[in-house]
């Protein structure tokens, strides 16, 4: 049963991988992103790590990809197709995927992988004690410094959203 | 009278009597999908009609009353109609996302539905993460709007989705925070858990205070989630035409309808499970009958919303500017707040058990 939902998951992963990045549409291509990263949600359920599977959905699924459908729609006319690249650009972004695939391979291969036979679903409250131990195997230093990163982000985001507004102190009509 | 409502193992030890395991594990999830969508859309259509009598009443009309006893066939109809209605489509639109867009939309909610527990025995997916999940599908309902919109090639379709979106991404945040004040007081996710939780009483009494102040967030933040009035500027009639979906017809059109109708309900449901002590009944007054929790769920779950639909009957509609100011300079700071004052209460266990 899992064997064959996970050979539909990949059959669907692969499938709209190639149409995304072949697609003339913009938004359709965007579209079929989405559905390659609610497949990935997918192989997380069925590897019963939901918690990950939801961020997944959240983040990627419900965040990005509607920052994405917003800037094609606010920049992108209906009746406009993108398009081809040149032979030699195409042969290019051909090989360097094919070497990619090839050390990906290559490592899969060369590493034996472990079986686990009882697979435990990991709760949520292990996942919040974990990020805030600072014992051996916490992660409470990556926490913060992603924190510092994700506010020092929101502050640039500001700072470049306001742009004039903040430096010219004598217009005051804004 | 003893019913049997868990539905998974009833289901699964039935057709296993003639089935082998894995045809019955099938047939139990193919079984159960049917009887969600029965539910799905038996609850939108009569959730239609009620909007309708609710209309009727508050402005001193009688309502739909020619179909069937008191009009209880109306949206029956209604929706045979749609049924038979042709599809039209307009010949600029990219036909694939045009004909995509109704389907996130209603797969997302009827993904939803699945995680809630009408009864302690009646629920299809306990997942341990139940109301993360719910947060996380319902961020994907928008993604049918906006596609709806842009592929239809019509301004004002366009212009509806747009304010879908920025909506439904600034209020998503209003419904996560408020709800994961009300976690703060769990302890946990699972939606079968949280009601074993308010045994000791309903959380919006254990956790007094900020409780009541995240359930009025949570209110205000989820009738705009469902893009309703009085924060229904994705389909201002008076401005925009139908919003997203003017250029759908017929059946297409109503899924659209329906699913708007069913998050209301998934709204409702969602603020009946984490406030209200979900299918437990007042002061645990019908304890011994356990099916009776599907009438507690299911009557909470109305008075819910018929408060939304009081909202839609009173309220005049707000402009985008306001909608914004509303949930970023009122709603968010406030409900960072109360996590705090939340958080101080758990801590200090002046919380009210009984």
């Amino acid at each position: 049963m899992e064997k064959i939902i996970f050979y539909i998951l990949a059959l669907i992963l692969i499938v709209f991988a190639i149409a995304s990045v072949t697609s003339k549409k913009m938004l359709r291509s965007v579209i079929y992103l989405l559905f390659v990263l609610c497949g990935i949600a997918g192989i997380y359920f069925l590897i019963d790590y939901n918690f990950l599977a939801a961020i997944q959905l959240t983040v990627y699924a419900g965040g990005i990809i509607v920052l994405i459908i917003f800037s094609v729609v606010l920049v992108h006319h209906i009746e406009m197709e993108l398009e081809l690249a040149k032979r030699s650009k195409q042969l290019l972004v051909g090989l360097a995927c094919l070497v990619g695939l090839g050390v990906f391979l290559t490592t899969i291969h060369s590493h034996e992988f472990n079986v686990v036979e009882n697979s435990v679903t990991t709760s949520t409250e292990e996942i919040g004690l974990g990020l805030l131990s600072y014992e051996t195997g916490g992660f409470i230093l990556p926490f913060e410094v992603i924190s510092v990163l994700l506010l020092a982000s929101m502050i640039g985001a500001i700072v470049i959203a306001k742009g004039k507004k903040l430096t010219d102190k004598n217009d005051t009509t804004l | 009278m003893n019913i049997s409502l868990n539905i998974t193992t009833t289901i699964t030890e039935f057709l296993s009597g003639f089935m082998s395991e894995g045809a019955a594990n099938i047939g139990t999830m193919v079984v159960i999908a049917l009887i969600y969508l029965a539910i799905f859309a038996v609850a939108g259509l009569y959730l239609v009609l009620l909007e309708r009598k609710v209309a009727a009443w508050f402005q001193l009309r009688l309502g739909p009353n020619r179909v069937g006893p008191w009009g209880l066939l109306q949206t029956m109809a209604d929706a045979l109609k749609l049924v038979s209605k042709e599809l039209t489509g307009t010949v600029k639109a990219d036909k694939f996302l045009y004909n995509l867009a109704p389907y996130f939309v209603i797969v997302s909610s009827l993904m939803a539905l699945a995680v809630f527990p009408f009864t302690k025995e009646f629920q299809a997916f306990d997942i341990n993460i139940g109301l993360f999940f719910l947060i996380a599908i319902s961020s994907i309902g928008v993604i049918g709007i906006l596609l709806g919109g842009w592929a239809s090639n019509n301004k004002f379709a366009l212009i509806g989705a747009m304010r879908s979106g920025v909506q439904t991404i600034s209020y998503e945040l209003s419904v996560g925070l408020s709800l994961i004040t009300m976690v703060l007081l769990t302890g946990t996710l699972q939606l079968s858990e949280i009601i074993e939780v308010q045994k000791n009483g309903w959380l919006i009494v254990q956790g007094h205070i900020p409780a009541i102040i995240a359930f009025m967030i949570y209110m205000i933040a989820g009738t705009a989630e469902t893009n309703r009035a009085p924060f229904d500027m994705v389909e201002a009639e008076s401005e925009l035409g139908a919003g997203f979906h003017t250029e759908y017809s017929g059946m297409k059109f109503a899924y659209f309808f329906l699913a708007e109708f069913i998050n209301m309900f998934i709204i409702a449901a969602v603020a009946t499970t984490v406030f209200f002590g979900g299918w437990l009944s007042p002061f645990g007054i019908t304890e011994s009958i356990p099916w009776l929790g599907v009438f507690w769920f299911i009557g909470k779950t109305f008075m819910l919303v018929f408060l939304m639909m009081w909202f839609r009957w009173t309220f005049p509609r707000l402009r985008v500017d306001q909608l914004l100011t509303l949930e970023w300079k009122y709603l968010l700071p406030l409900n960072l707040l109360n996590i705090i004052l939340m958080a101080l209460i758990v801590w200090l266990n002046l919380t009210i058990q009984f």
